[in-house]
């Protein structure tokens, strides 16, 4: 495949700052559909060929422009639109990921080292929020268990900690005054789940390179956990042997733990999760359907977790 | 709130063009019919039905808060905007009604029992549920036959419930969000002073001599 960036976007491609804040205006004020699909859809995506896997799932996809317009990625905002507004400062381009910790071979991959080296997939994931709504996402990847295998972790390792950029010149939200999260991002993964199949390292999404809205160069995909397991704009990847820290488990312990696993019969302490809303489906009629357990990847992960209290490790 | 001192406060106030009651519903239900026809059109984005009734929600908390400003206009800057209160402070009713029926009909779906449980288990629901409540007497009170037949001091005691309101209002805003984005934060702070403001007020003529009133 072919990955070729501009490794200087010219400051004319650039959308300007007044047609931002226009088109966020625009968007308050309910408008905002005519002027959004005149926007460039993302300034440098790039064709990524991928195989199919059986692990896709044959419902209806999310469209394009409801996965790239409606994003959770408080780095740039904390509005459902302000990544699409915002997140074109992010620079993925160059890009390195660092893998260090307990590993025999510890590595600094280019993103496009680490693309051209994987046996990229197509794989279409229910994606379920924890705010209550769900996407289906075809996206581009490959196992994150290729990359663990690659760098051997030591029989220490017993979990992985992945961690964002921060780069308050480029993202707008981390130097809010309002501290929504602590930069950077952090998640984790104990190494089975890591390990398992269905994880994957996202690189692309609709065939082509991610967008930065949804998390480019590099994201993480755990489909049968809340959205918000799936970090962005990946820089680092530790393997450890405590559970490492997340971002929204320090930021409320009681609503958000480590598993985060999708689970109907678990609420959060502010609202039910037994059901969900399909994003792109019926408008503003949608109907909610039931959310599965493990999002419907049960048969998959249950194994997992088995003797585990998931009402007390939530 | 407003009390017997604004009719002599009338006579000083700046002179403001006097639009009709009516233009203020007019304008005030702009926002509502677009919304209407920009989730019907899918002009709402991705998450249309999530867009209305939260766009719906906040109308509602905007209005109310614009009820809350016309008192200190009046005493700090002596704008006398009292005609339009409550026609602002109806706008607000009908925008938490037209909040609370997207809620119960497009998002819940009518769906009676989980609509019981979000209500008993889940604080901001029971909280934007008792704002609504209260908000009911305020409507139905907002007319001269009622104050008439209510006396000007038991209406008056009455309609002193848009503060409970009001808190309602922004802590269920707060209380729907994940951490502490700051839009919610915005509104609560703007409550928070607009309320404060009275409070400040009253403990002052309380503990002042009765002279320096009005």
């Amino acid at each position: 495949m072919l990955i070729r960036r501009p490794t200087d976007i010219p400051p004319s491609e650039i959308t300007p700052r007044e047609v931002y804040f226009n088109r966020r205006q625009w968007m308050a004020g309910a408008a905002g559909l005519a002027l959004a699909t005149a926007l460039p859809r993302s300034l440098e995506a790039a064709p990524l060929s991928s195989a199919k896997s059986p692990f896709s799932t044959d419902e209806k996809k999310t469209s394009r422009e409801d996965i790239t317009s409606y994003n959770n990625y408080y780095e740039f905002g904390t509005g459902k639109e302000d990544p699409a507004a915002k997140a074109g400062s992010l620079k993925t381009s160059p890009w390195t990921v660092k893998i260090d910790g307990m590993v025999g071979k510890p590595a600094e991959f280019a993103i496009e080292d680490l693309i051209k080296s994987s046996a990229l997939e197509e794989r279409i994931y229910r994606m379920r929020c924890v705010e209550g709504w769900s996407m289906v996402i075809p996206w581009v990847g490959f196992p994150l268990a290729d990359l663990v295998k690659r760098v051997e972790p030591l029989g220490s390792a017993k979990y992985v900690a992945f961690e964002t950029a921060y780069r308050p010149e480029e993202m707008p939200g981390v130097e809010s005054i309002f501290p929504v999260l602590d930069w950077p991002y952090v998640e984790g993964l104990r190494l089975d789940e890591a390990m398992n199949p269905l994880t994957i390292l996202a690189v692309g999404l609709y065939g082509e390179t991610l967008p930065n809205q949804n998390g480019a160069p590099i994201r993480l995909v755990v489909p049968w956990k809340y959205g918000f397991k799936g970090i962005k704009s990946i820089t680092r990847i530790s393997f450890v042997d405590k559970q490492p820290e997340t971002s929204w488990n320090k930021q409320a312990p009681s609503e958000y733990g480590f598993y985060a696993n999708v689970n109907p019969s678990v609420d959060h302490p502010r609202w039910s999760q037994a059901t969900e809303r399909r994003i792109g489906e019926g408008g503003l009629f949608v109907k909610r359907r039931p959310t599965l357990m493990f999002n419907g990847y049960a048969e998959q992960v249950a194994s997992l977790y088995t003797g585990m209290d998931l009402r007390k490790l939530y | 709130m407003a009390g017997r001192a604004s009719v002599q406060a009338d006579k000083k106030s700046l002179a403001l063009p006097q639009v009709p009651k009516i233009a203020i519903y007019l304008v005030g239900f702009i926002p509502a019919i677009w919304l209407f026809y920009a989730g019907i059109t899918d002009q709402l984005g991705a998450d249309p039905m999530r867009y209305l009734e939260q766009g719906l929600g906040l109308w509602a908390l905007r209005f109310l808060i614009a009820t809350l400003t016309i008192t200190p206009l009046r005493q700090l800057f002596n704008i006398n905007l009292l005609r339009y209160r409550r026609a602002l402070g109806l706008i607000a009713f009908y925008y938490a009604a037209l909040h609370l029926v997207t809620y119960l009909v497009l998002d819940q779906g009518l769906d009676v029992s989980a609509i019981v449980a979000d209500i008993v288990k889940r604080p901001y629901i029971t909280i934007g549920m008792a704002t609504f409540v209260i908000l009911v007497p305020l409507a139905l009170t907002s007319n001269n036959a009622s104050i008439r037949r209510m006396g000007g001091q038991a209406w008056a005691k009455l309609h002193r419930l848009v503060y409970l309101a009001a808190i309602g209002a922004a802590l269920h805003f707060l209380l729907v969000v994940k951490s502490w984005p700051p839009e919610p934060l915005v509104y609560a702070a703007i409550v928070a002073v607009l309320l404060g403001y009275r409070l400040i007020r009253s403990t002052m003529k309380k503990t002042s001599p009765r002279r320096r009133l009005a």
